[in-house]
């Protein structure tokens, strides 16, 4: 039967009828579908990880003991991954693996853009490029022989235009998962020195191999047409390239490292102008010249940065394109803020008016660096808040500075990888503040499970971290729970941390209202008390409103958004606002 | 068939994704190619989102470029002039006329403009305001704006009406089944 499913779900179904044993990942847009459905699906056992590291580790070990394994995770994730990543392409697999990462071209909800491509060459490894659903689907196959046959870790990357797109799929016949061999191999297993030189020359011959293969695989296809234009493509570059130019002949690779070199010369030799359509970094181009083939169009006409369109090849070839009126300019833009009833917002607007310099992570309060807050100095990556507070409070001790930065983190990103950062602090002694907020989930992606929240991916009940004790242990004194619906005790609380020497951490346990789907009683705001000084609008809450009336314009609260937090009622200098 | 370029905006949390489902799923039981695609993660929070929706006989990109939607739907007057240039010559455009404060405009670092639907009109000679908040109220939810919205625009679709009404009974759950049906009917008798 013909499905319409995204790239996601493609993988995820190919991963159970492929037979699959076991799946690891950490959230992480575009890739998080991947594992909530295998969990949905219920076939094959799965878990989120507390991070990529782990659950890629955690994938290996379900290789070595036998089973097909899957990690799933964000382009970012593989940075925190490569550890294992770069000596599990030594020790290679028992049972098929495969490390599903999904980039974020045109960074549509990530920090940075980067190629994970150039993981799969660092590595050594294969990468599959699916081009759509369909191809998602049959490369999860693919990759598991692959990895067997050639004793390999297989990558199989997507972007968000794969992973998110939804198109039609047509299973295969499932393959029964079974287990094999636990098996006991030190020599492959054991990555001491004199095993590694071994394995790194076997690295290196796999790779030859894996290079003939590509030669001849059917994942690497050549659709000859028009010769006067030859394209060499992968994933969904492919998909714009058809769209831009049905007609033309096109070398589309599926297999993106290690690449087809014979294939791609005589491909270029056929045809008179050849163009290289990729996204982000120049991976085949730069082989492809390397290798002494001539190319016509590549990365000269097509930007290293964001995604790749139809308009855009058509453009890089020297050809027109659809006319389009120009985007009406000067609207008001719509970023994404705060949910209405936030815990975050009561947060950020203390440390807005206190103007503390705030180190932040990355999760749904990222949001609190934008205006009217702007109450955020610097978020690096994941879990960097703590450690990045901790050099700058040492660089403050040195400088003979008093204030005290204030790191921002929430519960999943703590979990993930601020406890190192915070083990440092208590173990440095860092004058430092704290602030965790545990609104036991994983906001930012969606809402997932977490080693706090008390439920395991599939929903069943687990055991909740308490983050207060486990702080203690690390060997901070002073922690301290606040309630960041109640501003003018935040506000102390705050105060009372900067003020105290040394570590210091406060927790809020509010839960995220959007996960929990929590609905308070609604504010409303009383026109002939408000004087429309706009106090309130500081909540930065789409809930508020300035309506025209009489001279002045006042603020209105609108019932069908507003969630009851009292943050706006609290920034209100005049009582104009209550429970409607 | 050529491909049939869909567009559907609005706000974070409007149902946007559903919408864009049911005319995926309708063209797929018609037989058609589809390919669905957008952006999630950071717009729900309120943000913009934008959804692609393009059947036909084959269809390659999941993108629809600006300048060649046969028709966009916009749930809101702001993100329907927004996205406005997606349309191509001739292109439709059918918008929500309740307007949702952008968090700047929540915020006071910018106006929503006064005359939103008149820039529309004056840019697009074929476009559409449906009292689609209304029109959910009667049907029982002010959740079904998407099945309203849906509903105006389904006879301008290669799409049977009977198709996308079984669709939608599928998709909806329990009394949903009920509203969205109402609400999608709704739609269809004010466009
Ligand atoms: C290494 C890495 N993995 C995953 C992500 C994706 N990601 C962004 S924010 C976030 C977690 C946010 O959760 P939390 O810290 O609990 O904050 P909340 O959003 O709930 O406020 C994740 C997983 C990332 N940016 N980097
Ligand atoms: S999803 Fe949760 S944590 Fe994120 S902004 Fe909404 S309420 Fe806050
Ligand atoms: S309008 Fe005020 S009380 Fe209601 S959710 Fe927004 S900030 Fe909270």
């Amino acid at each position: 039967m013909k499905k319409i499913i995204s790239g996601n779900e493609a993988i995820a179904l190919s991963f159970g009828d492929s037979g699959g044993v076991f799946a690891s990942g950490y959230p992480g847009t575009p890739s998080t579908e991947t594992l909530e459905e295998v969990a949905r699906l219920g076939e094959v056992y799965c878990e989120w990880a507390p991070n990529e590291k782990v659950a890629l580790e955690s994938a290996i070990g379900a290789s070595i003991a036998g089973g097909r394994s899957l990690s799933t995770m964000k382009h970012v994730g593989v940075n925190v991954a490569a550890d294992a990543l770069m000596t599990l392409t030594y020790t290679g697999v028992n049972a098929g693996l495969i490390l599903m990462v999904a980039d974020d071209p045109g960074m549509h909800s990530s920090q940075n853009e980067q190629d994970s491509r150039n993981y799969a060459k660092f590595a050594k490894v294969p990468m599959l490029d699916p081009a759509d659903s369909q191809e998602a689907y049959d490369f999860v196959r693919a990759g598991f022989e692959i990895s067997e046959q050639f004793d390999t870790p297989v990558m199989l990357r997507t972007t968000t235009r794969i992973s998110h797109a939804k198109g039609v799929v047509e299973q295969t016949a499932k393959i029964q998962p079974k287990v094999g061999e636990w098996v006991r191999n030190v020599p492959k297993y054991v990555m001491l020195p004199n095993f590694g030189k071994i394995k790194h020359v076997e690295v290196e011959a796999r790779l030859l191999k894996l290079q003939e293969f590509a030669e001849s695989s059917p994942l690497n296809r050549v659709e000859m047409g028009d010769k006067a234009l030859g394209i060499i493509t992968s994933g969904v570059s492919y998909q714009h390239v058809k769209e831009a130019y049905p007609n033309a002949s096109v070398l589309k690779l599926g297999l993106v490292h290690p690449l087809p070199m014979n294939k791609i010369r005589e491909f270029a030799g056929s045809v008179k102008r050849l163009m290289i359509v990729e996204e982000m970094d120049a991976i085949f181009e730069e082989q492809i010249r390397a290798a002494g083939v001539r190319v016509d169009i590549g990365k000269d006409r097509i930007s290293l940065c964001g995604e790749v369109s139809a308009d855009i090849v058509r453009a890089a070839a020297g050809d027109a394109v659809a006319k389009s009126a120009a985007p009406v300019e000067g609207l008001p833009q719509r970023p994404p803020t705060f949910c209405p009833g936030c815990a975050h917002r009561g947060l950020f607007s203390i440390l807005s008016k206190l103007k503390a310099f705030v180190s932040g992570d990355i999760g749904c309060y990222t949001l609190g660096a934008l205006p009217p807050m702007s109450a955020m100095h610097s978020t690096i990556c994941m879990g960097a808040s703590i450690s990045a507070a901790h050099g700058m409070a040492k660089v403050n001790e040195i400088a003979g500075r008093t204030e005290k930065p204030v790191a921002v983190i929430g519960d999943s990103t703590f979990f993930h990888s601020g406890i190192t950062g915070l083990l440092s602090m208590a173990y440095n002694k860092s004058n430092a503040l704290v602030i965790i907020m545990d609104n036991r989930t994983t906001g930012m992606t969606g809402g997932q499970e977490n080693p706090g929240s008390g439920r395991v991916l599939q929903g069943e009940p687990a055991g909740q971290v308490n983050i207060k004790d486990l702080v203690k242990v690390l060997g901070v004194e002073h922690v301290v729970e606040i309630n960041t619906y109640d501003l003018a005790a935040t506000e102390a609380a705050i105060k009372k941390g900067l003020e105290t020497p040394g570590p210091y951490v406060l927790i809020d346990k509010n839960p995220c209202i959007l996960r929990y789907r929590v609905k308070k009683p609604t504010i409303a705001v009383n026109q002939d008390t408000c004087t429309g000084c706009r106090a309130c609008l500081k909540a930065a809450c789409v809930a508020l409103g300035l309506t025209a009336s009489g001279d002045k314009p006042k603020v209105r609260i609108d019932p069908n958004i507003c969630n009851g937090c009292g943050v706006c009622s609290q920034l209100c200098k005049f009582d104009a606002m209550s429970e409607a | 068939m050529n491909v049939f370029n869909i567009v559907i905006a609005g706000v974070g949390g409007q149902g946007v994704l559903m919408a864009s489902k049911v005319l995926a799923e309708s063209a797929l039981k018609s037989g058609m190619d589809v390919k669905q695609n957008e952006v999630h993660g950071m717009a729900q929070r309120g943000g913009s989102v934008i959804s692609f929706v393009r059947i036909g006989d084959k269809v390659s990109s999941p993108v629809v470029m600006p300048g060649t939607a046969d028709i966009l739907i916009s749930f809101e007057p702001l993100e329907a002039l927004r996205y406005l240039h997606y349309l191509k010559p001739g292109g439709k455009v059918v918008y929500s006329r309740v307007t949702i404060n952008p968090s700047t405009v929540a915020s006071g670092l910018a106006l929503y403009p006064a005359d939103v639907e008149a820039q529309i009109k004056a840019k697009c000679s074929n476009s559409h305001a449906i009292e689609a908040l209304s029109i959910a109220h009667e049907a029982g939810n002010a959740k079904a704006v998407n099945m309203v919205m849906v509903g105006s625009v389904m006879k301008s679709l290669p799409l049977e009406s009977g198709v996308i009404e079984g669709v939608v009974a599928e998709l909806s759950q329990g009394k949903g089944v009920d509203v969205n049906l109402k609400a999608l009917r709704g739609g269809a008798a004010a466009a």
